[in-house]
């Protein structure tokens, strides 16, 4: 992503497209990634790295990333980068105690999204119609959305039963859902501790124990997100408008209506995002969101703006955000895991010939890994940066794998395309 | 150059001026919709505003929003957006703040002590914006997306340090934690004005000289020129021989240098520490404010001023019975009309001196003309 800005630099990676990996090959990672982490498991005795409780804590929290992050991949697909995903997610948890606390979970939802979709709609007009720069825009609308949902907070809260000047009265929570027998079966093998059977068990004792409809939700969401972005015409037509705006609008494309399209989509996403946290944390709360716009941005770049990998990306920076509320010692055993990720990755760059970098990337490995062994636990206040470091570690050590969209954050003018 | 003529300093002044009515405008209908009398409220701002103290402390919060809009600008001049100024001067200040307020600093003279103190938030405010050039030229990865990583990671390494295990010491009769009180001689003394019981900043005039010097190096000197001919066209200033990569290391440590300077004038003049109610935010004002005034020494002073008023006046909102966060609002309208206003601008720029090099050009020669 160029954000509209300087292109020095970016010659470094060439554009080249790789061979396709079948499912076949991302299970064996997946089944491969679980293995080590189950084998550090037994070695530190962290059992709760794997447990279903960690599993719970860290879908309830990897949710609203989520939603964050494919508000994120639906402007960045149509060429309009949006950092304002954070003031948008604050809008939606504004929406959703507003709502929530008087007629339920639900319609908490849906007006967290349509708050979303004001912040959306703010956002596209500035940038699609007026051409003002996207980042100058995403500033303005985090300035003014926390700023606005804290008005109306004092406003309507203030005086409700059970509310505050920054808070809403409690909110219900969504239905959730257990799959009955399953549950009980699973969580004997779980308390064996055997290596990888007792992991596979907790991670699906996790997701088929009190599942929230809003986790189900979120999912179908994404999985919407792949089928309407890469399957259809409409999705190809809003990522030509990413890609090549120019050949896009010579082909009959609006490309104006598919940005604007795009944009208050993702306004909706991130307002969902926001309405989510709301409805699982039980109210609205000012500052709720902490950044988490940002971390959903993250998670996007994180699975190169796709949607399996801002999935991957949201589970792993929610299960980070989960470790770091239950559990000090599993954390620690984290360090271990991101010094075995670094050395696989300084491992892979050797071999594509990327000398340096390789060497980078193990230096900063062992020094995970001596963090590590020379530590007893990791300080409570580092652990919410881990997203944050692991994303620049990902831009920093493997970015000639991203592959962004090409006109991201370049303002169009119909008829002035290149 | 564009001539001073009536007609262009009507064009420039008509976006700013015009987004604050817009923004004045929204806010009152907002205000209506909430059941509340905008009169009042301008009422009661206007009340604050005939107290010397509100005033003295909006220069002083302007100074800090001036600091950091200069921060900002460097990096606007030439198309590279430092967004982290926010978590660039937030960890300069703390780290700073350790380091005034240790024991040994006591022994040394009082001038040694304030300058190691401001060297070293420029150290640090410098190496932390220095990150994300180094990822940026050597790796193409986005300022906007690294700083913004970069001010979260400044957040959790700030609250990690300023604990009592660390950094900080507990306040007696207070859950406030901060760095040791700075001693007296570490300090920059303040300026009594008649009536006010706050006094202004020593380090006022640090703002002013970092402004005189922004504007010296950008319009007096090679460095100021390349800088700019790299933001209006990259490839311009390559083809010329300017090293975009030495360009963009540069100024990201010159913008984070001057971000380091943005708690300085709060540290060494008032609050003494840096503590869990040290200012947060100023970074994102900053960019506000360097929009607003359009990167330009003297705009941007104005807009600092104007922000620092609206901030500090607002403080009397509350007492009033309306939200202070209407001044919030206020201020995000005010960022965003502005950009579009000033777009619109520059738009109706283009079409009239396309119109008027037309009018020139499809003009048949007389007669005489031809013959002359």
């Amino acid at each position: 992503m160029t954000g509209g800005g300087l292109s020095v630099g970016l010659e470094t990676a060439p554009p080249k497209r790789g061979r396709r990996v079948s499912p076949m090959v991302y299970l064996i990672a997946a089944v491969a990634g679980l293995a080590v982490v189950s084998l550090v498991r037994v070695l530190t005795g962290a059992n709760d790295l794997t447990s279903a409780g960690t599993t719970q804590a860290a879908l309830t929290a990897a949710v609203p990333l989520a939603m964050a992050a494919l508000g994120g991949l639906w402007t960045e697909r149509a060429g309009v980068v949006n950092i304002g995903l954070e003031g948008m997610m604050v809008l939606g948890t504004f929406g959703a105690g507003y709502a929530g606390y008087q007629w339920g979970p639900w319609a908490a939802v849906v007006f967290g999204l349509l708050l979303g979709v004001v912040g959306g709609a703010l956002h596209a007009v500035a940038t699609v119609t007026f051409g003002v720069d996207h980042i100058i825009s995403g500033v303005a609308i985090n300035l003014l959305a926390p700023g606005a949902a804290l008005f109306l907070s004092k406003e309507y809260f203030a005086k409700a039963p059970g509310g505050g000047q920054k808070q809403s009265p409690p909110i219900e929570d969504a239905q959730k859902i257990t799959i009955p027998g399953l549950s009980d079966w699973l969580g004997t093998i779980e308390g064996k501790h055997w290596f990888l059977l007792s992991d596979l068990a907790g991670l699906l004792r996790g997701v088929t124990t009190q599942l929230s409809l809003l986790t189900v939700l979120a999912v179908l969401l994404i999985i919407g997100t792949a089928w309407v972005l890469w399957r259809s015409p409409f999705g190809l037509r809003l990522r030509s408008c990413g890609e090549a705006p120019a050949a896009a609008e010579s082909l009959g494309v609006n490309v104006y209506r598919y940005k604007y399209i795009a944009v208050i989509a993702s306004g909706a996403f991130a307002g969902l995002g926001g309405a989510f946290l709301a409805v699982s944390s039980g109210q609205y709360r000012d500052g709720q969101t902490g950044g988490r716009g940002f971390i959903g941005l993250a998670a996007m770049i994180f699975g190169n703006w796709r949607p399996g990998g801002l999935a991957t990306g949201a589970t792993l920076f929610g299960y980070t955000d989960a470790m770091a509320l239950r559990n000090s010692a599993a954390v620690h055993a984290l360090l271990l895991l991101l010094a075995i990720a670094l050395l696989v990755v300084a491992v892979m760059q050797y071999r594509s010939g990327h000398n340096v970098l390789s060497g980078v990337a193990a230096a900063i490995g062992v020094l995970f890994g001596w963090w590590f062994f020379a530590s007893d636990q990791v300080p409570p206040e580092l652990v919410g940066a881990a997203p944050y470091v692991v994303t620049l570690l990902v831009l920093g050590l493997a970015s000639q794998r991203l592959r962004p969209p090409r006109m991201g954050g370049e303002p169009y003018r119909r008829g002035q395309g290149a | 150059m564009r001539s001073l003529t009536p007609r262009s300093v009507l064009l420039g002044l008509i976006a700013p001026v015009g987004a604050l009515v817009f923004a004045a405008a929204v806010s009152a209908v907002i205000l209506l919709a909430t059941g509340h009398d905008p009169f009042d409220t301008v009422d009661a701002m206007a009340t604050a505003a005939q107290r010397p103290r509100t005033l003295v402390n909006s220069l002083n919060t302007a100074t800090s929003y001036y600091l950091s809009a200069v921060a900002v600008a460097i990096g606007f001049r030439m198309k590279l957006f430092n967004i982290g100024v926010d978590g660039q001067y937030r960890f300069a200040a703390l780290l700073a703040a350790g380091l005034a307020g240790a024991a040994f600093m006591d022994s040394l003279p009082s001038f040694v002590r304030v300058a190691l103190t401001i060297l070293a938030a420029m150290l640090v405010g410098a190496a932390w914006a220095g990150l994300a050039a180094l990822l940026k030229v050597t790796r193409g990865v986005s300022e906007v997306i690294s700083t913004i990583m970069l001010n979260a990671i400044a957040t959790y390494l700030v609250s990690y340090l300023n604990s009592p295990e660390r950094l900080a010491v507990s306040t007696a009769g207070s859950n406030n934690i901060g760095t040791p009180k700075i001693t007296e001689g570490g300090r920059v003394p303040g300026f009594e004005i008649e009536g006010s019981s706050s006094k202004v900043f020593g380090l006022v005039f640090l703002a002013v000289l970092v402004g005189f010097l922004y504007w010296f190096v950008l319009s007096r000197t090679r460095f100021g020129f390349e800088l700019k001919a790299t933001g209006l066209s990259e490839s311009a200033a390559v083809a010329s021989g300017v090293s975009v990569k030495k360009m963009v290391i540069v100024s990201m440590l010159l913008s984070g240098a001057v971000a380091g300077l943005v708690g300085m004038p709060e540290l060494l003049g008032s609050s003494y520490s840096y503590s869990l109610n040290f200012p947060v935010g100023v970074g994102f004002i900053g960019i506000a404010v360097a929009l607003l005034g359009r990167n330009h020494p003297i705009g941007m002073a104005i807009a600092a001023l104007l922000w620092g008023f609206l901030f500090n006046t607002a403080n009397s909102l509350d007492t009033a019975g309306v939200p202070r966060e209407i001044v919030d609002i206020m201020q995000g309208v005010i960022v965003l009309s502005v950009v579009v206003a000033y777009e619109l601008v520059r738009r109706y720029r283009v079409r009239a001196e396309q119109r008027a090099v037309g009018h020139a050009l499809g003009r048949t020669k007389t007669a005489e003309e031809v013959t002359a």
